[in-house]
């Protein structure tokens, strides 16, 4: 057959196609559908730029995608064949050598690495970017920080094409956090241009338009329902991605996701039910991922600087009262990583998370609570955070049932969304339940924010621990000096400690869980729990 | 004529003063803290205090009035938070996506309700009635949510009629020239009929369940205004001269009775256009109503006033509207009354 006749009935039985069922597409539309990748998500971004005041969870996405950073994450394989960042291995994006010194490191440019209006990046960029997320405020500073980065003149423009970063102390982490979202390097000629004096970053303008060199550019960004990428066909951070433009679209409703996902319509949603991704996951139709949240954990909090939690035995009363395996199986359907029942002779290794040993024993339970001095037990109430009711209601009815069953009860506070974080600041919330998870994936940076003395606003229960602190301390120390013996021994410390004095009590580590079709490959899992779109492919 | 319309223009004014400064302190009244919502889940105390700063909202609430009226008198409705957009921006943008939708819906509705129910005044007590009865009470007893859901899964899950529920057009459309805001009107004048058909598709099931959602007080309305009409002396006269049972209802008897069911309309109009927010979720539809109320979770301010201040505004427009129409179909109406 020849190709024009081939073209031609080809053309036909598309028209014809497109008679019987309008569902189909034209050929073009086709055509355009195997380079396009459709995303389903329930909220979309708000900002695009990490940089920007308030920006949420998805404009990270956008930042990701279409921003470089000088040194990004190796992949690995896990055993269940899930590409997943290596938390060890650096690969470098805009640099095209890094050099690590005593207390400092240098980074040399890709020579041929230009932003997506043509011009090159060059050191001076990197320095601008770097200050500005050192110097707005808000998130991007406090994440800086969280690696030692603070301060403008830690950051050294060497010539054109090197630039060099200063370590204010030595600090494992400061390596690491050049690789989160928020060292991105972005076209500073080109945002110089729109600042204004109330503004001096052009914080405004990245809010609205994308001015970087990565691989995709948002073409198209109509705030909670669409936002549309297009490839950056000159992109020089790695191999060229296979998709051509991106389109995410907000569905808020889960089930309708659902059905776009199984009717064909939509290649990738990565926030269903638990239930519903339990359903996809048995009926075979599409590919389901499920991740643990690295460095991530739900837990029982208790505040310890208050009458009845304040009392050893009553928080050991609780970490035995609460109906594990039921959350499990009723309100995660078994997608999630328990944290809890290790065996009685298990060694604590020098890992986090790591499962505890208490169990649901409801005997040992009362008793401890008599030993207490609350044989009848007591009144108190149990918060949660209504922006995840779908997990977090049903675990609260449990254990609301639960601890009944040794005289404790607990009123329900459903706090909405918006006033959670304020609650949690004020630290007076008696029992609640909540998740934490850190982007650096090492033991003692999820320490030090959720256990040290210092206490931060993740310290939700206001523990206070002089030997706990010694125990952090010491294991930061020695990692950023390379001792492996002191450190492992100080993370078993202080995660024993923990556990011990159990003023939190993990349930487990959620699953980051993606539904695709079978034809979609490429899924990577980054400590961002975001999607990559540089990886993925169709067909 | 002018001069009326100009006082009734007027006369909504105190109504609107009030409308901003009631929603202005309800905003203010409401449990979330902006800031700490938007420094997001890292934040330090100083972090939330810097962007409290940034925000403005550090200032007395008086200053911070202030302020939101000087805006507002050059238009400027603020910003949304969480989008990231201008609040008037917004509204522009998603108004015409609501009112089409409302106004087909509306369509839908009285193109069922309007012959059932005189229908069901000409002949009452008999099955086409009581037809009536059980539709406009299903229609009124089943949850919009629920009805478009039922709808996607049956035309578009199991059967595949309906394009996919993912808003105004399909993903490998684009949108027509931007003429009133109104895709099917838009796509028309850019002499694009395959998006107008795209568009259509896309409007049909939300449309319905709209429909379905507001048949009972139009066709509940007609059928009782219509019945009142039918007993009076006119129609016995008409009737007594012989005139067609067509001529008797549509041309004597409708036209005086279309008075009570304009006013309904009205009111279902501006209910429907404030209460599409479910619909609009379900159809993932990128209206006004979804955005107020996700507004509203976030304790985003700027928008949630911008929004009620804007529907203010369309009730005062839609009253004064309807009161013409009165005019226009009972000459013995005034404005002034």
């Amino acid at each position: 057959m020849k190709r024009r006749d081939f073209l031609k009935s080809m053309t036909a039985l598309a028209a014809g196609g497109a008679v019987s069922a309008p569902a189909v597409f034209s050929p073009a539309r086709a055509q355009g559908r195997q380079e396009t990748l459709l995303i389903v998500s329930e909220s979309g971004p708000n900002n695009l730029d990490i940089h920007g005041i308030g920006t949420n969870v998805p404009g990270y996405e956008v930042s990701w995608n279409c921003y470089d950073r000088l040194i990004s994450h190796e992949m690995k394989t896990l055993p269940n064949g899930t590409q997943y960042y290596d938390r060890d291995k650096f690969k470098l994006e805009l640099a095209d050598d890094m050099n690590i010194g005593d207390m400092s490191v240098t980074f040399k440019l890709k020579k041929n690495a230009t932003f997506q209006d043509g011009k090159p990046v060059t050191a001076k960029d990197v320095k601008w970017s770097l200050d500005r997320a050192v110097t707005v405020g808000g998130f991007p500073t406090f994440q800086m920080g969280a690696g030692s980065l603070t301060k403008p003149e830690q950051f050294v423009v060497l010539d054109d094409n090197t630039i060099r970063v200063d370590f204010l102390t030595k600090d494992r982490l400061t390596i690491p956090d050049l690789a989160v979202i928020v060292p991105c390097v972005v076209n500073s000629e080109l945002v110089k241009s729109k600042v204004t004096d109330k503004d001096p970053w052009g914080l405004e303008y990245t809010k609205l338009n994308t001015a970087g060199s990565g691989a995709y550019r948002v073409t198209t960004w109509n705030a909670g329902s669409e936002v549309i990428l297009e490839r950056f066909d000159n992109w020089k951070g790695g191999p060229l991605p296979k998709m051509r433009r991106i389109i995410w679209r907000m569905v808020p409703s889960a089930g309708n996701r659902r059905a776009l996902l199984e009717r064909g319509d939509a290649d990738i949603s990565y926030d269903l039910p638990n239930k519903d991704f339990v359903e996809l996951r048995d009926a075979g139709k599409l590919n389901i991922v499920s991740t643990p949240y690295s460095n991530g954990i739900q837990y029982i909090g208790m505040n310890v600087k208050t009458p009845p939690f304040d009392n050893l035995k009553v928080r050991q009363a609780i970490a035995y009262a609460i109906p594990y395996q039921k959350i499990m199986d009723a309100a995660l359907f078994g997608l999630a990583k328990p944290l809890y029942g290790a065996p009685a002779d298990a060694k604590t290794e020098p890992v986090w998370p790591e499962a505890h040993k208490y169990n649901t024993d409801l005997a040992k339970a009362k008793q401890l609570l008599a030993e207490a001095g609350y044989p009848e037990g007591f009144e108190t109430t149990l918060s949660f955070d209504l922006g995840f009711a779908g997990v977090n209601e049903p675990i609260c009815v449990l254990t609301q049932e639960s601890l009944a069953q040794i005289g404790i009860k607990t009123t329900i506070n459903k706090i909405p969304g918006a006033t959670w974080r304020t609650e949690l600041n004020k630290k007076v919330m008696p029992l609640y339940t909540n998740v934490f998870s850190g982007w650096l994936d090492y033991p003692e940076y999820f320490f030090i924010w959720c256990y040290h003395g210092k206490n931060s606003i993740f310290n939700t229960m206001s523990y206070q621990s002089p030997e706990m602190d010694k125990l952090i301390d010491g294991a930061g120390a020695a990692a950023s000096v390379g001792d492996k013996a002191t450190y492992d021994k100080d993370v078993d410390g202080f995660v024993d400690l923990a556990f011990a004095d159990i003023p939190r009590i993990p349930l487990y580590q959620p699953y980051v869980n993606v539904a695709m079709q079978k034809n979609i490959s490429g899924y990577q899992y980054w400590f961002h729990r975001r999607l990559d779109y540089r990886a993925l492919a169709k067909g | 004529m002018g001069s009326m319309l100009l006082k009734r223009v007027l006369a909504a004014i105190p109504s609107l003063i009030g409308v901003v400064i009631v929603t202005f302190l309800l905003t203010r009244a409401l449990p979330g803290d902006p800031a700490a919502y938007f420094a997001g889940p890292a934040a330090t105390k100083e972090a939330i205090e810097q962007i409290r700063a940034t925000l403005g909202l550090d200032q007395p609430l008086i200053i911070q009035f202030f302020h939101y009226v000087v805006d507002l008198a050059h238009g400027d409705l603020g910003k949304s938070l969480t989008t990231g957009q201008p609040v008037a921006e917004e509204i522009r943008a998603r108004l015409p996506a609501s009112a089409e939708l409302t106004l087909l819906g509306l369509i839908v509705s009285m193109a069922i309700a309007i012959p059932l129910g005189i229908m069901a005044a000409t002949k009452p007590g008999s099955i086409i009635d009581h037809t009536c009865r059980i539709v406009t009470t299903a229609g009124v007893s089943l949850p919009v949510f629920f009805t478009g859901l039922i709808l996607v899964y049956v035309f578009y899950y199991l059967l595949g009629w309906a394009p996919a529920p993912l808003g105004r057009l399909d993903v490998f459309y684009s949108a027509p020239p931007t003429v009133t805001g109104f895709y099917l009107i838009d796509s028309l004048i850019a002499r694009d009929p395959e998006t107008f058909v795209a568009a259509l598709k896309q409007l049909i099931l939300p449309a319905l369940t709209l429909g379905i959602f507001s048949l009972a007080p139009i066709a509940r309305m007609t059928r009782a205004s219509m019945l009142s009409v039918l007993s009076s002396d006119f129609v016995r006269t008409a009737r007594a001269s012989g005139l067609a049972p067509y001529t008797v209802i549509v041309t004597y008897a409708f036209r005086n009775a279309m008075l009570p069911v304009i006013t309904t309309l009205g009111m279902v109009f501006s209910f429907l256009l404030g209460a599409n927010v479910l619909v609009e979720k379900v159809f993932a539809w990128p209206g006004i109503g979804s955005f107020a109320v996700e507004a509203l979770i976030a304790s985003d301010f700027a928008p949630v006033q911008g929004f009620v201040l804007t529907m203010a505004i369309l009730y005062v427009a839609l009253n004064l509207l309807i009161d013409v129409l009165y005019g226009l179909i009972d000459p013995r109406v005034r404005l002034e009354a």
